[in-house]
């Protein structure tokens, strides 16, 4: 077939340029530096009880996170695209405030709005939740930064969401809940997935917003990119790069997992 | 199940969509919507189907001559087919047919064989059985359209309503999906409304067809009724191409052009202004003067091809006319553009109208 836009050749080239220059070598580099590490200490430091509990946090936090943030964000999305009420293009504007903001920016607001004298903290102290220092804290941390995700995912696939549709189901006598659970839900389904995948894995790799607000407890609120920074400052690079690949495995494991229910998906294009 | 709506009103915002509606329509009738974009038919199917709310004030709607106006969409068992057909694409064409049957409530909801059995059968009715694993995107629009009737017809509605069926169709399929719906309808005997902005469509179709003009109905009547007795100047220029003159009405005759025509329906008027309308085809069209009193024209355009040969004429007063010969007069007869002819009418329609309007 003849194109109608040449230059699929030089495309593909310059893909594979930037690909490799700003994805493929340091992720290659990374995986070089760890193959010369000894395997017992690969070992040592995947048995290492705070290193797997770093880890644990790190992934389970973001998938937490992203699971409230798809949540949340479907609800977000949908008032803004669906209703009209003042202070609408205001509330929308605002959603990419997390992108812009410096990680550590965050962090401090969010420290200083739920420390125990904080706006909210104050508030929360005295019935026992503890939002500072604690692993609620990390969560919280990790939805702000990935709710903007979801939401600019969605917004433009509600947009694309034919109010008939919700009206044919009505037509056919599915009560609200149906229409929701069979119809709307099942369409939105891979703009959620993507929402999700794309807030998961800021998530993941996110470390500024959440070292304040953390603590970075051992064993408790410590993450993992923390007790990267950790070993690195105590000059045991092969322990940073143990965990660093470790990292990079699950989260490759976790988004080809995604990605292959994504596009057995690909009957709703068109 | 006849379908009856009473004093209906519409008001979007400031705008007036329908004024003061009322309809019935029988039971087992095929009743056409015909009127310009914009004229309210869609609102007037949607606030019947309870998707659109009437105006406070509105008249009843009745189904069998039960009021469901309180009645939500879901509980008054209409089938609607969307113009755009609405269906759900992550669904297979089986699924989506079975979906009114599947949400059912736990009671009434037929067994996983009866539902089968049920799409199967309503599959077969719109010839689509051989589909039925493929998904919505797969389809043509044709073959999208009568998944959405089956998916519609799958909940046994009480009325069919169909909002412009071959809107978004070509011209062949919409030819065929016609002859096909008319015979659908002639084999299950729903009551159905439809909507169309083509006059065609609805009188060839349609059992009676509802004439409606800005929020309003003109007409109804059978497709024959409309066509040959329309009741105002909307409805014969709407319906057909139709040309038109300024006249006067006095004592049985109307005068217009050079013209003059006995109106024995208006014998009775007063003295007064009319507008007389003449269609195409009932301008007889000859190339010499046989005597009798005629509209002489200039043939400025012809158009031969089609089962009849169109003229774009010009009086020598510079008014358009449109006419309509036979192939078989056209090629008899020496007409080329530039060419004078002289025009008899065969038959007129006069509305008088108060002088001071036009
Ligand atoms: N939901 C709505 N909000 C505002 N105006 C509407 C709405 N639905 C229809 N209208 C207006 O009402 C008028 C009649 O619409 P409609 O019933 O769709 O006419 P038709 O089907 O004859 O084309 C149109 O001018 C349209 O713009």
């Amino acid at each position: 077939m003849q194109r109608v836009l040449p230059g699929f050749g030089l495309t593909l080239g310059l893909t594979l340029l930037y690909w490799s220059l700003i994805v493929f070598l340091p992720v290659a580099a990374l995986v070089v530096r760890a193959a010369g590490i000894p395997w017992e200490q690969i070992v040592r430091t995947m048995t290492d009880p705070r290193v797997l509990a770093a880890l644990g946090l790190s992934f389970g936090g973001a998938a937490l996170a992203a699971g409230l943030d798809t949540m949340f964000g479907l609800l977000v999305a949908w008032a803004l695209v669906r209703y009209r009420f003042p202070g609408r293009r205001l509330l929308d504007a605002m959603i990419d405030l997390p992108f812009a903001l410096p990680t550590a920016v965050s962090g401090i607001a969010l420290t200083s709005l739920y420390g125990p004298n904080g706006w909210i903290g104050r508030w929360l102290e005295p019935l026992g939740i503890h939002v500072a220092y604690s692993r609620l804290g990390v969560v919280i941390a990790l939805m702000f930064i990935g709710l903007p995700f979801v939401v600019r995912t969605l917004q433009p696939a509600l947009e694309d969401l034919d109010p008939e549709l919700e009206e044919a189901a009505a037509s056919l006598g599915a009560g609200r809940w149906a229409t929701w659970q069979r119809v709307i839900l099942p369409t939105l389904r891979p703009a959620l997935l993507t929402g999700f995948t794309l807030a998961f894995a800021r998530a993941v790799g996110e470390y500024g917003t959440i070292v304040f607000i953390s603590g970075n407890l051992p064993m408790k609120t410590e993450i993992a990119p923390f007790l990267i920074v950790v070993k690195l400052e105590q000059y045991d690079y092969a322990g940073a790069a143990a965990i660093a690949v470790v990292m990079l495995a699950v989260a490759l494991l976790v988004l080809t997992a995604i990605h292959r229910l994504q596009t057995s998906y690909s009957f709703l294009r068109g | 199940m006849s379908i009856e709506v009473r004093h209906m009103s519409k008001t979007f915002g400031r705008f007036r969509v329908l004024r003061d509606v009322s309809l019935r329509v029988e039971t087992g009738e095929l009743v056409a919507l015909l009127g310009p974009s914009g004229s309210g038919k869609t609102t007037l199917l949607r606030i019947i189907a309870g998707l659109e709310q009437p105006d406070a004030g509105s008249g009843p709607i009745l189904f069998h001559d039960e009021d469901v106006a309180d009645q939500r969409v879901g509980d008054r068992r209409v089938g609607f087919v969307f113009q755009h057909y609405a269906l759900f694409r992550h669904m297979t064409v089986f699924e989506n047919v079975a979906f009114g049957l599947r949400v059912r409530p736990r009671r009434l909801r037929p067994s996983p064989r009866q539902i089968r059995e049920k799409v199967e059968q309503l599959l077969h009715l719109v010839q689509l059985d051989f589909l039925a694993d493929r998904y919505p995107h797969q389809l043509s629009g044709g073959q999208r359209q009568r998944v959405a009737l089956a998916r519609a017809l799958a909940m046994e509605p009480k009325v069919l309503l169909l909002d412009e069926p071959f809107g978004s169709l070509d011209a062949k399929v919409r030819q065929e999906l016609r002859g096909w719906l008319r015979r659908l309808h002639d084999e299950i005997r729903l009551t159905s409304v439809f909507v169309t902005h083509d006059q065609e469509e609805a009188l060839e179709l349609a059992d009676r067809v509802v004439v409606m003009n800005e929020g309003r109905i003109e007409q109804i009547g059978s497709p024959d009724e409309v066509f040959h007795q329309p009741k105002t100047e909307f409805v014969i220029s709407f319906l057909g191409q139709v040309n038109r003159f300024h006249g006067r009405l006095e004592r049985g005759k109307v005068h217009f052009a050079s013209l003059q025509w006995e109106t024995p329906e208006w014998e009775q008027a007063e003295a007064c202004p009319a507008h007389v309308f003449i269609r195409p085809h009932d301008l007889q069209v000859a190339a010499s003067s046989n005597g009798q009193p005629a509209l002489s024209a200039c043939v400025q355009h012809i158009h031969s091809a089609g089962p009849k040969v169109r003229l774009e004429l010009a009086t020598d007063g510079g008014q358009k006319l449109l006419a309509e010969i036979t192939q078989e007069q056209y090629r008899t007869e020496p007409l080329t553009v530039g060419s004078r002819v002289f025009l008899t009418p065969q038959n007129i329609k006069v509305f008088p109208y108060p002088s001071d309007s036009t």
